[in-house]
């Protein structure tokens, strides 16, 4: 049977974070009984199409998932129990934000046999945590961090974010000090991204805040890499860390390029030779599966030479790099053949190295990743 | 005298850009009935969409027009459209040759302009009678009255009956019919004389050949007569002859007086050169029209092939236009920048962007312009002397005894309240101040000696931005000055990028070399590494800027839904890419080369 991953968004937040640009709300409490209606729906729609595939990984991301009610994440694992082949199941997660969280909510993922949970705690500051706009404070994470482990859910990820307003390379290390010390698994370590049209971005742009120059972001991801590698993480993609065997597997079928199928408010699936997304308008997400159509808004046909740039592109995104021998077996051709003078090119300016087995981005690469998965791009 | 030649009209109608020229044509050709209302489209005479566009005509044409006048008569009014712009001078001289008299349009709003000065002294000099007309009486700023005055004291025409029409609203067009048939005398001729006819006006058509529009003056033209062409000699059989309705409509002949056009399977614009005389070949005049001077380009820019483009077609794309243009000329070039191209002339700087537009719309060219250049003329230590038009081919300072610019009488017109911007500018644009007109109360005109290559650089942005847009501007060449230029290289990287160097005043070198640097840091992306720009004379370097190395370009995030997005930034960057010129292992989009020559208004 073939396997595949399934993605579930949860759009919904206590309150919407100052640097956030996803598909998320807050104050949309009326709607969460008729979205997770809908949800169901559209799982049901697949399940004709599903039926040949085994499901790998579950990832219920948003949004807050842990905001809501937990006997709707319940009902959801409910159908999916009832409807697909889950017996391989290895890995689901829960993004979960502290503050959201209580014993009782952990009993129900616990019920639905939730593994994983990933942590939005982005500092550990609480000046800075209020600056950019969340709910909960480091005790808040503490504290939860603390039932998780109790209810004996040890597979935790936590999220940081670094070149935060004003941050300093100090406060970068003292948060990944603390969360080190407190022995999570998996560490995602994101380089702020400044999207338009979010409060954050407006207060940079009329010069209320100011972020740390290039040269200083880069230094404090160079550090952290240095400094979770010493201390046991093996950094295996970009901004992702993980201590032995700990590795997020929902995520790298996302950088593998395989199957995933997307459920919910924009979210994206790449299945059957195609790229789809959902649409990001709650209305007509629920208006549609009301008639039970797919929310669908837009697919990409995957041919073979975007496939190829698809597979490089995020090959490279994880620190081992481009696996040539996948490569091989996977389309039938050396990479060389394709790619040979793009390869040189990189490799004499420093961006990447190229042996037997692995093509990988070296430490300069690792900076400007956009300047050579360009050229890998069709 | 000859009934036929009684009622016929010969004019073309002169006015300052934006006086309503194109309006007015449209409302007397709507007016004659030649044309239902559904045939009209906006503008009749400006066919091309560009002229539309910037509103104004580059190209001439006749039309020719049927009217029935108060005075019971049917009369036959030959309309010879003109450019309006001070670059097009020399085309309107030569439509204004093929008329008896011209329509005169000015704004009631606006008065006498600098191209309104500039276009009389042309009629006048073609003898014609010249008949004004007030527009725009609609506006609730029009003045009629002041105008009319201000046309009386300047010009010297009486306005007395001068129609007030609004052509927009389509007010007393009548009497601007009404005074043609009055005021423009009719022309003269013999139809059994020896033929003479002036070519004002051709153009290349794939199935017909050269059509070459035509004033005749003296015997008549048919088809299938032998007529020869005065300045080559050479001689062809009429195939048709015909006049411009709205559309061609062909005739069995055309007679003294008459403006039309004819066909005669003439292979070569150059055979059927704009301003020839063609004569009976059996029995020829023995005296040609006056002919026009050869126009001569004054400003200059190499025009290349942008990435993926093919030097073929470009050089196709030139051919072309020449065809319909006499004043463009090219010559292939290379720059080690840019590579194969074509070194292109023009009348002025309009004509210059008017001609790059075509080559991008009309054949969806992708183009690379550089910074255009006057030509210099540069006495050699030899005694030998070089016209320069491209800095590239400067001799080294150590075999030049000196140079000359190029220098132009200019006449600027203004309200009074930007005298002094004005001053500063000319000033700033090393022009020399002859002397101030008052023309009224509130307007004057400034008498300025300036450099063309100061004109040409940024002066009409400059001019139109101190004096928000009330100024207008006329110049015409005076003659060559010695002067201290200078050759200004910009180095990219190291590099020294020929399609940058420009000859500047040593004054304004080190001005315009941090402005170019200041912009080109602007505009070239960051590269993996600092790349420093310098301007540079020779080998000293008279401003430099750095574009700071790249530190930085990943997304940190790159999940599901991402990596949509990914891929569309990755094609956005991709795209910029394919733009970009490689200089060394610099990368120069093609801006770049345009940002030499952008106003910076400080």
């Amino acid at each position: 049977m073939k396997e595949i991953s399934l993605y579930i968004h949860i759009p919904f937040c206590i309150s919407k974070c100052y640097y956030c640009d996803f598909s998320s709300f807050a104050n949309m409490d009326d709607k969460i009984h008729l979205y997770i209606h809908s949800l169901i729906v559209e799982l049901s729609l697949y399940k004709e199409r599903l039926k040949n595939y085994s499901l790998k990984t579950i990832f219920i991301g948003g949004g807050t998932p842990s905001c809501i009610d937990s006997k709707y994440i319940y009902k959801i694992f409910e159908y999916i129990y009832k409807n697909f082949h889950t017996s391989e199941l290895t890995e689901i997660t829960i993004e979960a934000n502290p503050g959201t969280l209580n014993k009782e909510k952990i009993k129900v993922y616990k019920e639905a046999k939730i593994n994983r949970v990933s942590m939005g705690v982005q500092t550990l500051d609480d000046a800075l945590l209020k600056t950019i706009g969340r709910i909960h404070d480091v005790e808040d994470f503490l504290r939860s961090y603390e039932m998780l482990r109790q209810a004996h859910i040890n597979n935790i990820n936590v999220d940081l974010i670094f070149g935060l307003p004003n941050q300093k390379i100090q406060d970068v290390m003292n948060s990944l000090k603390k969360v080190v010390e407190l022995g999570a698994p998996h560490i995602s370590h994101y380089g702020l991204i400044l999207e338009e049209n979010t409060p954050l971005y407006v207060l940079y742009k009329e010069g209320k805040i100011s972020i740390p120059d290039e040269d200083d972001e880069r230094l404090m991801y160079h550090k952290a890499t240095e400094y979770l590698t010493h201390h046991g993480y093996s950094h295996y993609e970009i901004s992702n860390y993980a201590l032995p065997k700990y590795e997020c597997k929902h995520n790298l079928v996302y950088w593998n390029v395989l199957p995933y199928l997307g459920i919910g408010l924009s979210s994206h699936s790449n299945m059957e030779g195609k790229r789809f997304w959902n649409t990001s308008n709650i209305n007509t997400y629920i208006e549609n599966l009301e008639k039970s159509n797919l929310p669908i808004e837009g697919e990409e046909t995957i041919d073979l030479q975007t496939e190829i740039g698809e597979f490089c592109i995020l090959g490279l995104r994880k620190i081992a790099g481009i696996n040539k021998v996948e490569f091989r077996e996977r389309f039938g051709i050396e990479i060389e053949d394709i790619y040979n003078d793009i390869i040189n090119k990189h490799n004499n300016n420093g961006l990447i190295t190229n042996n037997d087995r692995y093509i990988q981005l070296t430490k300069k690469g690792l900076d400007l990743s956009n300047v050579v998965e360009i050229d890998f791009f069709k | 005298m000859d009934r036929k030649l009684k009622n016929i009209r010969n004019f073309s109608i002169i006015a300052h850009i934006d006086h309503g020229k194109s309006t007015l044509a449209d409302r007397l050709i709507e007016r004659t009935g030649m044309l239902t209302s559904r045939e009209m489209q906006n503008q009749v005479l400006d066919n091309m969409d560009l002229e539309r566009e910037r509103g104004i005509t580059i190209k001439l044409k006749a039309v020719r027009l049927v009217y029935n006048a108060k005075d019971g008569e049917e009369y036959i009014l030959n309309l010879i459209d003109t450019p309006g712009h001070v670059d097009f001078t020399y085309e309107v001289s030569r439509s204004l040759a093929a008329c008896e008299g011209a329509i005169l349009v000015i704004d009631a709003t606006q008065g006498i302009e600098a191209q309104t000065l500039a276009n009389v002294y042309l009629a006048l000099d073609q003898n014609l009678e010249i008949v004004p007309v007030i527009n725009k009486i609609d506006l609730p700023s029009a003045r009629p009255d002041e105008v009319k005055k201000e046309v009386e004291d300047i010009i010297g025409i009486d306005c007395e009956e001068a129609p007030l029409i609004s052509a927009k609203e389509g007010l007393n067009i009548e009497d601007v019919l009404e005074s043609i048939v009055k005021n423009v005398p009719a022309p003269k001729g013999d139809p059994n004389g020896p033929l003479k006819a002036l070519i004002f006006d051709s153009y290349y058509d794939s199935y017909k050949g050269v059509i070459c529009y035509i004033r005749v003056f003296e015997g008549t033209i048919k088809p299938g007569m032998n007529i020869r062409m005065m300045s080559t000699g050479k001689s062809y059989e009429v195939v048709e002859v015909g006049v411009n309705t709205s559309k061609h409509i062909t005739l069995d002949k055309l007679g003294p007086g008459e403006v039309g056009f004819i066909t005669a399977s003439i292979k070569n614009v150059k055979d059927a050169t704009v301003g020839d005389t063609i004569t009976d070949h059996m029995n020829p005049t023995e005296e040609a029209l006056p002919g026009y001077k050869k126009v001569i380009p004054m400003v200059y820019c190499g025009i290349y092939p942008a990435e993926g483009e093919d030097f073929n077609t470009v050089r196709e794309a030139l051919e072309k236009l020449q065809v319909n243009d006499a004043a463009l000329d090219f010559e292939p070039e290379s720059s080690v920048a840019l590579g194969f191209g074509f070194r292109c002339g023009f009348l002025g700087l309009l004509h210059m962007e008017i001609i790059q537009e075509r080559l991008e719309r009309e054949f969806d060219l992708n183009i690379i312009t550089t910074a255009p250049s006057v030509i210099y003329k540069v006495t050699k230590t030899t005694g030998e002397v070089l016209q320069i038009q491209n800095p590239s081919n400067l001799p080294p300072t150590t075999e030049i005894q000196y140079m000359e610019e190029p220098i132009v009488k200019a006449n600027i017109m203004t309200p009074t309240e930007y005298v002094g911007a004005i001053m500063e500018l000319c000033q700033n644009k090393r022009g020399i101040f002859l002397n101030m007109e008052y023309l009224e109360e509130k307007r004057v005109v400034l008498h300025y000696e300036l450099p063309l290559n100061e004109v040409i650089y940024d002066f009409f942005d400059a001019l139109k931005s101190k004096t928000r847009g009330y100024a207008s501007l006329d110049y015409d060449l005076k003659g060559y000055q010695q002067s201290e230029l200078v050759k200004m290289d910009i180095l990219i990287n190291g590099e020294m990028v020929d399609a940058f160097s420009l000859i500047v005043h040593e004054e304004k070198a080190y001005e315009r070399g941090r402005n170019i640097a200041e912009r080109l840091v602007d505009v070239i992306p960051r590269h993996q590494f600092a790349v420093p720009i310098q301007a540079a004379i020779g080998s000293k370097i008279i401003a430099r800027e750095t574009i700071r190395a790249l530190r930085k370009d990943v997304l940190a995030k790159c999940y599901g839904g991402d990596i949509s997005r990914k891929k569309k930034l990755l094609e956005k960057q991709k795209e910029g890419k394919k733009r970009m010129r490689q200089i060394g292992s610099v990368e120069v989009p093609q801006e770049a080369f345009l940002t030499v020559l952008k106003y910076d208004e400080k």
